[in-house]
């Protein structure tokens, strides 16, 4: 999945990260976290804010809070996307909504971690989404596999509304809190191919039009 | 309590409960009022009135039926139904004294049903000033109830106008009385003109002073929880700023409680497995202070083969934050069309299963035995500095 020229996972240079949240106090911890792992190059704390930094700094990546000031992290998603589709965005957020978690996710963030992260695991999973992978959370792992099972109604593309055994397996240990490199120990697979179906689910959630995703997160409310 | 409201009965009626309700609103035995209504009848007049009063009255709410009207309607309020043969009665009696009135004397005079009229329309009215039915009338967020109320008044306000004017014709008033008519009117109407915009207004307020409560209300009962809970926590950790680990579990056990009043998770935690689940590892965190990482996936009723493989969850978890020596948990429950998962994992320390001494009902008893004796099984994958998972599974038993 690496399509860039650059990669960051091989220790060379680090990524340049823009970091939008409407908590500065967060946005400093943030910062102090992460330390050298990563280069934040502008911070914003609302969604037109964000969307300005964004197109001046030309960042790697964006580390994106859900709830934001001026239409939350999907608005910034939608508008920076349409200009800038390069850029990458990780969504950290407080919430355990469902709908808040696959609403970023289908918006077009390539990971979803929550804000108790430990900064190791946050410059991990950074750079993880700035060379072109994507990152799930033990909780996105478990709303995905809970989307894509309640399958009630036939699939309308069953190439996108079904994940693969594999897929499920996958996500399965990711969910029991396993990291990328166990769960290739434990399928027998490379890490890469492990990267690659995750990135094959992240595709099917953003581009399935399965309505029963929506529906679900809704209905659910919770989790 | 004074007099009761103007209510159709429902209990004690014979007909439509007009009579009854009214005989209770004017503390008169209901016979009375019978009578009357029925010696109305007989010019017509009385007919008018029950099927005015039968439309106009509301009827009454039922269980103020049972209480109130024991003493007022007496033996015919132990029947909820009608009795047919005193109503035959009262029919024949109408039927009587109507031929009786025929043959003598002719028709009332007409002067009466303007009387009547005028009185009906003075009682509904003045029934729609009690507060409670102003208010109704008067918010337009009521919606349902208020045009009914304002078809009522407007039924009053007929009523009277139409008595008052049937009155003066009758009585030959009428010429005379126009000119003070036009005058009174036209005040009115000039009153009505400089008086409305003010009353709008009060209107307005009114609704917005409403909505300010309500708000208030809402802002109130936030106070409240988060000084209950929030403030409370926020001290506590102040307090004991010196223990980290203390403060770890003050914050987790607050966050829980915030996250599941925010996103309003089902309160009963018994009935299905997932809640269920996630109350066994919010009470195992609390006790031990170790986080405790819950992700479920689907959902299904608990048994009793269920709430057992979760205490040998609740003792995996148990045994991860005493013995591993590690900074979370991971615990992940699946729902299947067949089976329920559970996994407890850390990345802990680890153990070897041949370590443990045969005495240590720990492992053995609570979690593999216990999940044999129901059905399920339970494996263990561990080594020393490897971390430990366990692994439960339990059959469902088919849903019905």
């Amino acid at each position: 999945m690496v399509d860039e020229s650059t990669t960051f996972s091989d220790g060379g240079a680090v990524p340049r990260v823009v970091i939008v949240d409407d908590h500065r106090l967060f946005r400093s911890g943030v910062r102090g976290e992460l330390g050298d792992a990563v280069d934040v190059v502008g911070e914003a704390g609302d969604v037109d804010s964000a969307v300005h930094v964004i197109g001046e700094r030309q960042p790697d990546l964006v580390l994106l809070d859900v709830h934001l000031p001026g239409g939350g992290g999907v608005e910034v998603l939608r508008r920076v996307l349409a200009q800038h589709p390069q850029i990458r965005f990780l969504a950290l957020s407080v919430s355990d909504a469902a709908e808040d978690v696959i609403g970023v996710v289908r918006g077009g963030a390539r990971g979803y971690v929550t804000k108790t992260i430990s900064g190791r695991e946050l410059a991990d999973a950074i750079v993880r989404v700035a060379d072109g992978d994507a990152v799930f959370s033990p909780r996105l792992a478990g709303f995905v596999l809970d989307a894509f099972s309640a399958t009630d109604a036939p699939p309308v593309d069953p190439e996108l509304d079904r994940l693969t055994q594999r897929e499920r397996e996958v996500l399965r240990h990711i969910a029991r809190g396993y990291a990328y490199k166990e769960v290739a120990k434990e399928l027998f697979i490379s890490v890469k191919t492990v990267e690659t179906h995750v990135s094959s689910v992240l595709r099917k959630l953003q581009l399935s039009n399965r309505h029963e995703l929506s529906r679900w997160a809704t209905a659910r409310r919770l989790v | 309590m004074d007099t009761p409201r103007l209510t159709r009965a429902v209990g004690g009626r014979l007909l439509g409960g007009v009579a009854a309700g009214l005989a209770r609103h004017l503390d008169l035995d209901p016979v009375v009022v019978r009578l009357a209504l029925m010696a109305l009848s007989v010019g017509g007049i009385g007919i008018a009135v029950y099927v005015a009063l039968y439309f106009l009255v509301p009827a009454e709410a039922e269980p103020e039926t049972r209480e109130g009207e024991g003493e007022t309607t007496g033996p015919d309020s132990r029947r909820k139904g009608r009795d047919v043969s005193q109503l035959v009665a009262y029919v024949g009696l109408a039927g009587a004294l109507g031929v009786l009135f025929l043959l003598f004397g002719g028709v009332f005079d007409p002067l009466l049903w303007f009387v009547v009229f005028g009185t009906l329309g003075g009682i509904i009215l003045w029934q729609q000033a009690n507060p409670s039915q102003r208010d109704e009338w008067m918010t337009t967020t009521v919606g349902r109830s208020a045009p009914k109320g304002i078809m009522r008044a407007g039924a009053g306000v007929l009523l009277v106008v139409v008595g008052v004017i049937g009155f003066l014709v009758f009585q030959e008033q009428l010429q005379n009385a126009r000119a003070g008519l036009t005058f009174a009117f036209t005040v009115l109407a000039g009153i009505g003109l400089i008086v409305a915009p003010w009353i709008v207004g009060l209107v307005r307020e009114r609704d917005q002073e409403r909505r300010e409560r309500i708000r208030n209300a809402e802002r109130a009962e936030l106070a409240a929880h988060i000084h209950d809970s929030v403030l409370h926590t926020l001290t506590l950790i102040q307090r004991r700023a010196d223990d980290p680990r203390e403060v770890q579990r003050l914050a987790r056990v607050q966050e829980r409680a915030l996250r599941s009043w925010l996103y309003q998770r089902p309160a009963d935690a018994d009935t299905t497995v997932s809640p269920a689940l996630e109350r066994v590892a919010a009470e195992v965190e609390e006790e031990h202070g170790i986080p405790i990482e819950v992700v479920c996936v689907g959902d299904c009723p608990m048994d009793d083969a269920l709430a057992a493989m979760l205490r040998a969850a609740r003792e995996a978890m148990v045994n991860a934050s005493k013995y591993a020596g590690t900074e979370s948990i991971s615990v992940f429950g699946e729902v299947e069309q067949e089976e329920v998962l559970v996994f407890v994992r850390d990345r802990g320390t680890g153990f070897d299963m041949d370590d443990i001494p045969e005495d240590r009902m720990g492992v053995r008893g609570s979690i593999l035995g216990r999940m044999e004796r129901h059905g399920g099984s339970a494996r263990i994958r561990t080594g020393p500095g490897e971390g430990t998972e366990v692994q439960l599974r339990m059959p469902r038993i088919p849903d019905l």
